[in-house]
Order: C-alpha cells, then structure tokens, then sequence
C-alpha cells in the first residue's frame, strides 16, 4: 500500500445540542470512531445515506468542523500536520493544500464576480500571486487544465450551463495547487451525459497533478467507475473499507450488500433481486445500542444488540465491521457451491 | 385495442416571456393505457415536467397551446378534451379527481402548518361527498397501506415530523385517496436514498397492481425507469425523440440521443467502460436548433438534411418509434 495522505485514528466530530441545567448535553455523535487511511494519488470513494457522517468526515478533514476526539494526520511530502491541532499559520498553510469542490454548482458561484475573479480569488486571499499577471497567467492556465473556454473569462456565471459551473467551481478548488480535494456530491446535481464529462476530467487532472481525491457519493455507480478505494458509512460509523473491486466483488457487511442491490438495474428482465431494507436509517440523536445497524439487519443477533463490533482488517486492505461477516461469507460459500 | 386511458396528441406548449415566445414541448403524441406505467425520460430542460403539468392544467397563465394539441382522458368512457376544461370546478376532474400527482420534494409540497391528517381529509372532502370521519378512517388506511407505522398517530403530525422517505410514502398515501386512474410521479425517488428509493418503487409497483392505475413516472434515472415502466419515452429540448417498451429502448436504443445517454451511464456489469459523455450542452430554449433539436450534439449528423429537416418518426414493427434521419434510412435494428 502506497503512503497515506491522509491518515486518521478514532476520529470523532460530536455536536452538543443546547444546555442542560443539570448533567452533560445532549451530543450528536455526527462521526464516531473513524479509523481510515487515504493513499497518496487515490481516488478515494466515500459512499452512505444521507444522515451517514459522510458529509461530516470530509469537512473534519479539511478543518471545516470541529474534531472532538481521536488523531487525523496529513502528510505530503513537503509537512506533516496532525489537523486536530493546527496553529493558526498551520491552518492557513493547510488551507492552499486541502480544498472542496460543492454539490451545487449554481449556489457556489457568486452571480456578481466575473469568471477571471471567481478563480483569481483564492490567490488573492492566500496571497499565493505577486502581481496581476501572475495571477492571471494562473487563473489561464487552470482554466485551460479544465477545459474552460478563456474567453468565458470575463462572463458572470449566469451565463453557463450546470456542467460548465461545475468546471468553474473545479478550477477554483485548483488554482491554490492544492494536494488534497474533498469532491462533496460534486455530480449529484448534473445531468448524466455532463456527470460523465465531469467525472472524465476530475480523473485526468487527479492523473496530470497527481492529486488524492476523497469523492463523497451517495450513487454507487458513480464511485464504482471514478474511485480506487471505498469507504462505507453507517450513523457516523465506518463500517466496511475495501479497494472498490474487492468491495463490489465480495462485499462482506450486510449493509453493503443491501446498498448494493438496491441499485436500481438497467435490464428490465432484472426486476425484484433487491435484498430489501426495511425502516430507515435511526436519529444519531438516538442511536441504538451495540451495532448501528442491527435494527435493520436482518442477520442481527444477541451479540449485535449488546456489542458495537470493531473494524476486523481482512487483508488486502479490506475491513468490515460486522460481528457475523466471517459465519455469513461461510454461509454464502456453502450455498454457492 | 382498448381505448387508451389518456392520449396525448400533438401536444405544443409555447411559453409566453418578456423574451418573446419560448417553446417548452414541441409536437408531442403518447398514449397510456389503464394499468400501464409509461416512463418519460429526459435531462433538466428537456419538458418533461412541462408536459406532466399540462395533463393537470397546471401550466402558469402564460402557457400558450397550440390549437392542434389535444389532450383526451377517457374516464368511463366519457371522453374528456382536457384543454377546453375552463372552469375551476371543470377543472377538478383532473385536478386530483382522476388524476394525481406526486412531486420530487415532499417537504415542499405538503403545507408545513397544517397536520399531514387535515391535508389528506381535506382533499377528500373536496372530491368525493364523503363525511369527515370517513375521510379521516379512508387517511389512516391509505397511511398503513404505504407501510407507515403507527398511522392513527403519525395522522396528526406536520410535514416536519416525518423523515423524507415517510414523506414521500404519505404523499403517495394522499395522491392515492382519491383513487386517481391515473398518477402522475414527477421523480419521486429523486431525492431519496437508494434504500428507501427502492422500497418506494415497489411500493407504487404493488399499488398499479392493486388499484389498476396508470402512472406516467417521469425521472431521469433510466435505472428506475428500467425497474418499473413498461413502455418509455425520451424526451430532448421539448420534442419527443423516441419510444417503445422499455426492452426495445434500453437493449436497441435507435435515437443518437438515447444511445448517448445509455453511454455515458456508469454501469455495474462494467466498470472498465469508459463514460462518454453527449457532446456539448442542452441548448438554451430560446435558441433552438432548426431541423432535428439534437443536430447541434449529434455525432452522427448527416449535415444539411438535419440541420433543415425535422425528422418525421420510423417504426418498427414491433412500434418502437424513433424521430432521426439516420434511422428512416437505414432503417431500425430488428
């Protein structure tokens, strides 16, 4: 395994809710316990519900939400920082190396800067430039690198369709020539013939600056194609991390494969293979106790519901946290043959 | 054949724009049957909400249609033309009578200070004579039967109180109270998660069985449309491109477009496929592309002829229908 960008242990983002006049707050545990390497140069897919943590994570990577609890380390080749406490100098410096593309490109983009001033502006704030000509010969050539006609430069952003925004607010997140990209639905909201001309050049500038990617999804078939490495999310927990093959070859958490089968298939004679889920995923104000997922599994038993089980590391980079996962791939093998 | 339950024809809607006259949906024909769901698919800006909504008269005031659409809902065999409805109460039969609708954000739609209960009894009082303790009996029945538990309490409860897929559950609960021959679904997964979206599709899959309706499901997730359509019809810049059961257009896609949109589609049987995107960007509607619409994106244009001609459709015998030059000439693949 290549090093890690981005390395955490036990990393934690809790939120209290209000006060209580007597006895601690209530606290949203919005990510717990996550332990999870992202290699240098990944593409690196994280994939869960809405309420997962997944959103959450991302942000506490970048220093966009509070760490609560546990160890997050970036380390590039030129610094190591441990991102729970930066300095204030350190944060500033981490903030040209680590950058976020958004979900909608319409709301992203401010209406009353120009193009140009969209993508100058983080140069200008990082004071990365010396003068007007070299943050424009900057701002042309990232716009060149995402394929933005440069005589759009000098238009506002109302004048462009999702996908070209889209490779707007990318080339905003570039211009720094960050190391680290959090992708936060960057596709979610485009139309599938731009998505895959969105997700084609987020692959060839990963490949030409030699970028780590964490791509949060919450369409499998998106990250199946774009990223190398997944990440499972469950009620802030991580339950399943694998090389993408490996995890679509052999899932192994139960929730996994639902989430898998519940991928809506494009052969009309392919109807009704669902491994079905049932309820929803419970409040994180409320979790339930010993494994987060049990109130919806249907493999739960005595142990689920007393113990939270633990990521058990499979090799080959593959975890699982899943008390049965072994009983049940031995189950499944029995069947099979 | 039976006469379809709705028919569609020739369906042009302008819209009326301090930018002069914009065509939303240009020449549209399709028809559903009772029990049937047809999928109507398409990208943002293509009509096919625009389309949905007229079936309803839902259009704003400076919708203009041409004077050759016509719209017929068949309900007991009383044809109805649906755009010479004028009066409000006229109106009412497909306002919610035998048509229903259900839209993608369920947040949005149901009113946030009255209880979900009052919002479903309410439009059972307006469509049917029925008492007010029988609409609230009828609610709470629709609620358990789209799986919600605990209906008799969660009857009282606000929008606000419910997670999004149980949103979604009770505004098919509401949608199906009136007992709608037909149920418009403007992408009501869309917002959902993949779990919960795979529950409410079966959930509609069990209802058209149960009540024989007819749906016209429109989404852009071909996924979807695959699960639970039987017959399909592609929309691009307002115009109708191709249509057919939902094997012929997902397995023998005829229409450039329809083969794009398949192509650039991450898909799991292979995923060392690359993603080809369509070429370009959906033209803005205020500038279409004269002859086919697709022309400015095709990559198999024929030049002159498509850029002047609007392509009339070919038919297989099997009834898959595709607007494209390239298809009249080399006729469909079998």
């Amino acid at each position: 395994m290549s090093e890690a960008l981005i390395s955490t242990a036990g990393l934690s983002v809790h939120y209290p809710l209000g006060r209580k006049l007597f006895g601690p707050p209530p606290v949203v545990r919005a990510v717990e316990n996550v332990t999870v390497q992202i290699p240098k140069g990944s593409f690196f897919g994280l994939v869960g519900e809405s309420g997962s943590g997944k959103t959450t994570l991302g942000r506490a990577l970048l220093r966009a939400a509070p760490i609560s609890k546990g160890v997050a380390t970036y380390s590039d080749s030129e610094v190591t920082y441990d991102l729970a406490s930066l300095t204030g100098n350190e944060l500033k410096d981490y903030r040209k190396r680590a950058q976020l593309i958004f979900q909608d490109p319409y709301a992203a983009l401010s209406p009353r800067m120009t193009v140009r001033d969209i993508i100058a502006e983080p140069l200008e704030v990082m004071g990365l430039t010396q003068s007007r000509e070299e943050t424009d010969a900057r701002v042309r050539d990232i716009a060149a690198r995402c394929r933005i006609n440069l005589e759009h430069l000098r238009r506002f952003p109302h004048a462009f369709s999702g996908g070209q925004r889209q490779r707007i607010s990318i080339a905003r997140a570039l211009v720094s020539e960050p190391h680290f990209i959090v992708a936060d639905e960057s596709v979610a909201a485009l139309d599938v013939s731009i998505q895959a001309d969105v997700l084609n050049l987020l692959q060839s500038i990963q490949q030409d600056m030699g970028l780590t990617f964490l791509f949060i999804s919450h369409d499998l078939s998106v990250v199946a194609h774009t990223c190398d490495h997944l990440a499972v999310m469950y009620l802030g927990r991580l339950i399943e991390t694998a090389p993408t093959r490996d995890l679509f070859a052999a899932p192994r958490h139960p929730y996994t494969m639902a989430l898998m089968s519940a991928i809506p298939s494009l052969d009309p004679d392919d109807r009704g293979n669902v491994v079905k889920l049932e309820g929803e995923i419970p409040s994180p104000l409320n979790p339930p106790p010993g494994c987060k997922f049990q109130t919806r599994c249907r493999f739960a038993i005595d142990i689920c519901r007393k113990e939270e089980p633990t990521l058990d590391q499979l090799g080959l980079e593959h975890d699982v946290a899943c008390h049965r996962w072994q009983e049940l791939a031995d189950e499944r093998q029995a069947s099979a043959v | 054949m039976t006469r379809p339950l709705i028919s569609v024809e020739n369906l042009t809607l302008q819209f009326n724009t301090d930018e002069g006259l914009v065509t939303a949906v240009e020449d549209v024909s399709f028809d559903i049957a009772a029990g049937e769901v047809l999928g109507l698919v398409g990208e943002s800006g293509s009509g096919k909400s625009v389309t949905a909504k007229s079936l309803m008269l839902l259009n704003p005031d400076n919708a203009v249609y041409d004077s050759a659409s016509r719209i017929t809902l068949a309900v007991d065999d009383k044809p109805v033309e649906v755009l010479s409805l004028v009066s409000t109460k006229d109106r009412m039969i497909v306002r919610g009578g035998a048509i229903s609708m259900i839209f993608q954000e369920p947040m949005a739609s149901f009113a946030p200070a009255i209880t979900i209960g009052d919002q479903m009894v309410e439009q059972l009082l307006i469509h049917s004579n029925m008492r007010k303790a029988q609409a609230k009996e009828i609610s709470i029945e629709m609620l358990e039967r789209v799986g919600i538990p605990d209906p008799a309490q969660r009857f009282g409860q606000y929008a606000f109180e419910f997670s999004g897929g149980m949103r979604q559950r009770a505004m098919i609960a509401m949608a199906l109270s009136t007992k709608p021959k037909l149920l418009i679904a403007d992408e009501p997964t869309t917002a959902l998660d993949v779990t919960i979206q795979a529950q409410v599709i079966d959930l509609m899959k069990d209802l058209v069985s149960e009540f024989h309706m007819a749906i016209l499901f429109i989404t852009h997730d071909l996924g979807v449309i695959a699960q639970t359509a039987d017959r399909v019809a592609v929309m691009y810049l307002g115009k109708l491109i191709e249509k057919g059961s939902v094997r012929q257009v997902l397995r023998n896609p005829s229409h450039p477009y329809t083969q794009g949109l398949l192509h650039a589609l991450p898909r799991l049987d292979n995923l060392d496929a690359p993603l080809t995107p369509v070429k370009g960007d959906i033209p803005s509607p205020l500038e279409r592309p004269t002859g086919c619409v697709f022309n400015t994106r095709c990559p198999v244009s024929l030049g002159t002829e498509c850029e002047s001609r609007i392509p009339a459709y070919t038919t297989t015998e099997d009834g898959q229908q595709v607007a494209c030059f390239l298809a009249e000439k080399e006729g469909l693949p079998a």
